[in-house]
């Protein structure tokens, strides 16, 4: 055990704290889960991809600098401890490229790994359908094969900002003969194809965040599809559990909220129940152990183990410790809580009920926290299912 | 940063799991229930062969001279079979206090005697005047104010206190300091006191985290057996959540414990904040998980003669010993903070 950084590894954070100290925006962009503050945030994306720091983790031509998974997480430490622009290109970088990386061809990789990264083109994940959400293998949107490729229909919801991305990864029925997890492939495919309808709907938060997406016969060459025909739930199964699982919500997001939340208290404190500054402390060491518990599982993956279902026991605490961590903070604010945007008394402009609003998403998406704990009981525990 | 234990500490973890397993059963524990002095089973000598009582000792005294981060671990495991002996207070307190404070004559006397099990010794500190198993102790070291005093166990009075866990015998110990018996004082004592204080919580913490291994462990095989309306109770959702929420607070007090054991064994100044995680961590998470243990087992879980009560009532006494998780937040929020409001 070995909880010291490397000279190497200083340098890198020392480097990185640097380089974000100087170039991030003073002034917080608009959300980027609006038309405007998309477009604000890739220019701060090209910037960051400038530099070389839009993916620290992957090899140098793609974009990347080859860092090791340690340095990446240093990197996101720090990225979160500066406030800098929330990710748009995160659902590309951290949810479609590992599958790139893993059983992408050639030509895939080098047709979009540099464009993601550069935040030239943005993805949007098509999983999730009306009828198909906590039980994905429901997905009906189909794939028919044509000459030269597929033809897809159907439609994808809760698309997240679907209206600003300019292409979507996602799954289709490709065989509808064959079980619910079988006859599944993983599709490539541009927004801007005929036959693709998006519509933006607006989220509990404000945000046009969410869109459906609708494919009337769109074709897509076979060169896009990803792992295989028929081989798509085993595709997106890996990505849910891969490595990079946990890079969806890195320790320094809940940390930088946690700082956050001390500053607040340290403000607010005089005026509050003083039974708040137990939970505050409680939010502080809940990101510490979360910290930990990702060294922990980089660790583990350095040394060649398999993160496996693992990842569900770190989404259900992260998503909930954020949750109370934000309202913890709405506490503090007592009555000044609910003013929010331009109102002259909100305080930081109403982020916390901003914020509090996303935390609510958490514990939703990417699996909704029951299915993560039917997955811990029965893949981790090993309870009979049903 | 490499934050694991080494292929050798893991396989230590397997042999003394395996050894606590056989010499530590449930009647051992139900034994000291009904009595038996705590230090009555093999298991002590055991743990001393294969090195645990001696783990901090240095290896001129026949110790392995080895760190925390070493024998976290073990006290996880004593901590999973409820082992009744001293082994915290034995080990991972008295141990380093003696190798770090003792003039030679009285280290050369007792650490060799620690590495080879022919010694217990046990710590009472002031804020805790309930000495667990001092009955067995050849050696008690005992606090007073910024000293401790070495003091023989046979001139002492003992008064027995009940503890809601019947495996635990308490004492309050009736000593007198004098001269000779002082092992450490002024400022220095001060600094013994909190280290000590310190490494007592790093090790109930790990017992506490091995607690609620066993009795999680015990309510998954109990739910796979357990049929109603025809199935299994664990296929039923309400019981999976409680028992993955169960999981959850286990595996996030881990870490917290295994980086205070480093912490304490690389002297990091923050050593003290760092144990205080780990045991309002782990106390929250005994506890928690010793309710969702009870609720899952049903009826029979409420009988003396199952085992489950005897790991539920370890936990309830390990997880306000010491400081509870609020005591334990107030001691961390003090060094985010600053002192207590009410104290300013």
């Amino acid at each position: 055990m070995d909880l010291s950084f490397t000279a190497e590894e200083e340098a890198f954070r020392d480097e990185v704290r640097a380089w974000l100290a100087a170039n991030v925006p003073r002034e917080p962009l608009p959300s980027g889960d609006t038309r405007d503050g998309f477009a604000r945030h890739l220019e701060w994306e090209r910037k960051l991809f400038d530099a070389r720091y839009s993916v620290v983790s992957w090899p140098a031509e793609y974009g990347g600098r080859d860092a090791s998974l340690i340095e990446w997480v240093i990197f996101e430490e720090e990225y979160y401890r500066a406030a800098a622009p929330q990710r748009v290109t995160q659902n590309g970088i951290f949810l479609l490229a590992p599958i790139l990386f893993e059983v992408g061809t050639d030509w895939q990789k080098d047709r979009y790994l540099r464009a993601m990264a550069s935040g030239e083109e943005t993805w949007c994940q098509g999983w999730s359908e009306p009828n198909a959400g906590s039980d994905l293998a429901g997905i009906v949107s189909k794939a028919r094969r044509v000459d030269g490729g597929w033809s897809l229909s159907g439609q994808k919801t809760w698309t997240t900002r679907g209206a600003f991305c300019t292409h979507l990864f996602g799954l289709f029925r490709s065989d509808p003969e064959a079980g619910r997890h079988r006859g599944l492939t993983y599709f490539l495919v541009p927004l801007d194809a005929d036959g693709v309808t998006v519509n933006g709907v607006g989220r509990l938060d404000g945000d046009e965040g969410f869109a459906e997406v609708f494919f009337d016969d769109v074709f897509v060459p076979d060169r896009d599809v990803l792992g295989g025909v028929d081989n798509g739930w085993s595709v997106a199964m890996t990505t849910t559990n891969s490595e990079r699982g946990l890079t969806l919500r890195s320790p320094g997001r809940f940390m930088a909220t946690a700082d956050r939340l001390v500053d607040l208290y340290q403000q607010r404190h005089e005026l509050a129940d003083p039974g708040l500054r137990d939970e505050v402390v409680q939010a502080w060491m809940g990101a510490e152990a979360y910290r930990l518990y990702t060294w922990q599982t980089v660790t583990k993956m350095i040394e060649g183990g398999d993160i496996g279902p693992d990842a569900s026991i770190n989404k259900v605490f992260w998503s909930e410790m954020d949750v109370k961590m934000h309202e913890t903070a709405l506490a503090l604010l007592g009555p000044l809580a609910e003013l929010v945007d331009t109102s002259s008394e909100a305080v930081d402009r109403g982020s916390w009920m901003k914020g509090f609003q996303f935390a609510l998403s958490g514990p939703i998406y990417a699996g909704t926290n029951e299915i993560q704990r039917n997955i811990i009981a029965e893949r981790v525990l090993g309870l009979p299912r049903r | 940063m490499q934050f694991s234990f080494t292929e050798d500490q893991v396989l230590f973890q397997r042999t003394v799991r395996d050894l606590l397993a056989k010499e530590c059963p449930p009647e051992v524990v139900r034994a000291a229930w009904e009595g038996e002095p705590a230090h009555a089973g093999r298991a002590w000598g055991r743990l001393a062969e294969v090195g645990v009582t001696g783990m901090l000792v240095p290896e001129e005294h026949g110790g392995m001279g080895l760190d925390e981060t070493d024998l976290v671990l073990a006290l996880e495991e004593s901590g999973r079979v409820a082992l009744p002996d001293p082994i915290v207070s034995t080990a991972l307190v008295a141990a380093p206090l003696l190798r770090d404070r003792a003039p030679q004559a009285i280290a050369s006397k007792w650490l060799p005697r620690i590495a080879t099990g022919d010694a217990l010794v046990v710590v009472g500190l002031d804020e805790s005047p309930n000495v667990p198993s001092a009955d067995v102790a050849d050696l008690l070291i005992m606090q007073l104010g910024s000293e401790f005093h070495l003091v023989d166990p046979t001139k002492v009075t003992l008064n027995r206190h009940s503890s809601v866990d019947g495996s635990r015998h308490l004492f309050t110990v009736d000593w007198r300091a004098t001269d000779e018996s002082m092992l450490v004082g002024g400022e220095q004592g001060w600094q013994s006191v909190n280290e000590a204080f310190d490494r007592l919580l790093l090790g109930v913490s790990a017992q506490l985290v091995g607690l609620a291994a066993h009795m999680l462990d015990t309510t998954v095989t109990y739910v796979k057996d357990r049929h109603q309306f025809g199935v299994p109770i664990g296929s039923f959702q309400a019981i999976k959540h409680q028992l993955a929420d169960c999981l959850i607070k286990l595996e996030f007090a881990r870490p917290l414990v295994y980086r205070a054991a480093y912490s304490i064994a690389t002297t990091n100044p923050d050593a003290s904040s760092h144990v205080s995680m780990a045991k309002a961590f782990a106390s929250d998470a005994a506890t928690f998980v010793a309710g969702r243990a009870l609720q899952c087992h049903g009826a029979i879980g409420y009988t003396d003669e199952y085992d489950l009560h005897m790991w539920m009532k370890r936990a309830w006494a390990l997880a306000s010993r010491y400081g509870d998780s609020r005591f334990h937040r107030r001691r961390v929020g003090r060094a985010i903070f600053g002192p207590d409001p009410q104290t300013q």
